[in-house]
């Protein structure tokens, strides 16, 4: 079977993004996604676009993306699923291509979030969950994950600190990324003295909400080696789900479909956990990242809060996780976040990482989930 | 008729639609299928398991266990007037799970994953709509009968 490539990767810089329209943040990510593949527009024969409608007062925004690119009459669409958009995009992408379709394929993802005012991101978010049963308490989208934080600490004995020392990792390597929303340290002693949001919450368990978007460019294995010397290709996409309603989940210690979906990417691309290098996993709350090197396989289930207590996931450990600072501190713009990882992941993967590099990094991850868990999507990435 | 279920409706129309109509006299009900018996809380027209259509409402006897549970400070539109609630998941005796707020009886401090918790129709007495809800409480709590629904 022929392989699919990213030959592009381009990203813009996250955050309260007051200056620009999402078609112009989409414009600054897929300009320097074609630089650096050296390509030009005329490569191109598709682009798929990642974006989650509701917070746009423009409709179809794969319309406005396409046109302000210049690449009409070129085919787009749009993909939604969620916090993992972004990924649900570089799959129809690789299916795009692996069907014999298309040949190159650029995937953006865009998010302006900050239009809109927290109260009513949090309505809109919590009714992620379920709106007939749920919803109608005011249920919120860290109040989900605080209860799977809950769940999780009654079983495993897992404590608020270790959550927060997710927190301290992903501003500590978010300092070294110039993309990211936040660029400071934060001591554990202020992350544990902030605000409360749901408990056992606080406002550094929970990622921000930014604007921002990030480019990838796929293409066939043909195209990929006659137009790249640097591929990277993504051997392994898994995506599963799980109900939307929590009520009716078999546990809500772990999503079951960040598990399904990582078993099928891990065998599609013949690798193992062990052998990942480096991970970008959907930290949207701290107990998300300490769930996901469960669900993952990176450690046992109920061993994620030893794991990032003893510095596992740190560059140097088992497994680099998120060190490009994460959702957590790179701020997270839903359609984009999906996109973004798979860039971290080819930097990484290239060795252009720098202050942040994992070294020897060949095999890499990303784990982008929509929802509280609804969709996951599990993309593997190798370097030859 | 659903949209009576909530403090902000959502689903104004649903095939479980009555399901409101019972709560507002003091009735918790899930659903049964008549074609294979699954029964669930909450409630569905449909049956997941052998696909009928042809269900019927089962009374439940709100008895559970808490499954597990948070306190939000931070609210959603339409929510902001109540902060900080409790919110917690309930496992049902009579199987399937619900989600509601902690009530009066049980104080957030005494919340424990596993206790054992009465589940109570409620209804919003000083809405000029017909506002229902149902709460987590002390075993032993009871419903009382909710206020004449005010027609306007």
């Amino acid at each position: 079977m022929s392989r699919v490539g990213i030959i592009g990767a381009g990203h813009g810089v996250f955050g309260r993004r007051s200056d620009a329209t999402v078609q112009e943040l989409a414009f600054e990510a897929f300009r320097l996604a074609i630089q650096d593949a050296g390509i030009s527009r005329d490569d191109l024969d598709a682009t798929v676009v990642a974006a989650v409608p509701e917070y746009h007062k423009q409709r179809s925004v794969a319309g406005v993306v396409q046109e302000y690119l210049n690449l009409n009459p070129k085919p787009t669409w749009l993909t939604e699923v969620a916090c993992a958009s972004g990924s649900a995009a570089i799959r129809t992408a690789w299916m795009a291509i692996k069907s014999g379709l298309h040949q190159v394929v650029a995937v953006i993802g865009c998010q302006k979030m900050t239009e809109l005012a927290t109260a009513e991101i949090l309505a809109l978010m919590g009714r992620v969950g379920e709106v007939q049963w749920e919803s109608i308490f005011g249920s919120t989208f860290p109040g989900y994950y605080a209860m799977f934080a809950t769940s999780h600490m009654h079983e495993f004995g897992t404590t608020h600190e270790q959550m927060l020392q997710v927190a301290v990792k992903n501003h500590f390597y978010g300092s070294k990324n110039p993309n990211a929303l936040f660029k400071k340290e934060v001591p554990l002693d202020k992350a544990m003295n902030s605000d409360p949001v749901a408990s056992p919450f606080c406002v550094f368990d929970c990622c921000a909400n930014a604007d921002g978007a990030a480019c990838v460019i796929l293409a066939d294995e043909s195209r990929a080696k006659a137009l790249s010397k640097k591929v990277v290709w993504l051997d392994g996409v898994g995506c599963a789900t799980s109900s939307m309603s929590v009520l009716r989940r078999p546990n809500l210690v772990g999503l079951p479909s960040a598990a399904e979906a990582a078993k099928q990417a891990y065998h599609m691309a013949k690798v193992t956990s062990k052998d990942v290098k480096v991970a970008e996993v959907h930290d949207c709350f701290t107990i998300a990242e300490i769930m996901a090197y469960e669900d993952l396989g990176f450690c046992k289930k109920g061993d994620g809060g030893k794991f990032i207590e003893e510095k596992r996931s740190y560059i140097g450990g088992d497994v680099a996780v998120n060190v490009d600072g994460g959702l957590k501190a790179k701020g997270h713009p839903i359609g984009a976040t999906g996109v973004s990882m798979a860039y971290e992941i080819v930097k990484q993967l290239r060795g252009e990482c720098g202050a942040r590099q994992v070294p020897n990094a060949d095999i890499g991850l990303t784990h982008n989930v929509g929802g509280i868990g609804q969709y996951t999507f599990v993309h593997l990435f190798r370097r030859d | 008729m659903f949209s009576w279920f909530g403090k902000v409706s959502f689903v104004p129309y649903s095939k479980v639609s009555d399901f409101a109509v019972h709560l507002k006299d003091g009735r918790m009900m899930g659903s049964r299928c008549k074609d294979c018996g699954y029964t669930t809380f909450p409630p569905r027209a449909d049956c997941p398991e052998c696909l009928s259509g042809n269900f019927e409402f089962k009374e439940y006897n709100g008895k559970g266990k808490i499954y597990t549970h948070t306190t939000i400070t931070a609210a959603p539109t339409g929510f902001e007037d109540i902060a900080p609630y409790t919110i917690a998941v309930v496992e049902l005796e009579e199987g399937g799970r619900l989600m509601a707020w902690t009530g009066d009886t049980l104080p957030s401090k005494e919340l424990k994953i596993g206790m054992p918790v009465q589940v109570v129709p409620r209804i919003f007495e000083d809405s000029p709509e017909i506002k229902l809800y149902y709460t987590v409480e002390k075993p032993g709590a009871t419903w009382k009968k909710a206020p004449a629904p005010h027609l306007g």
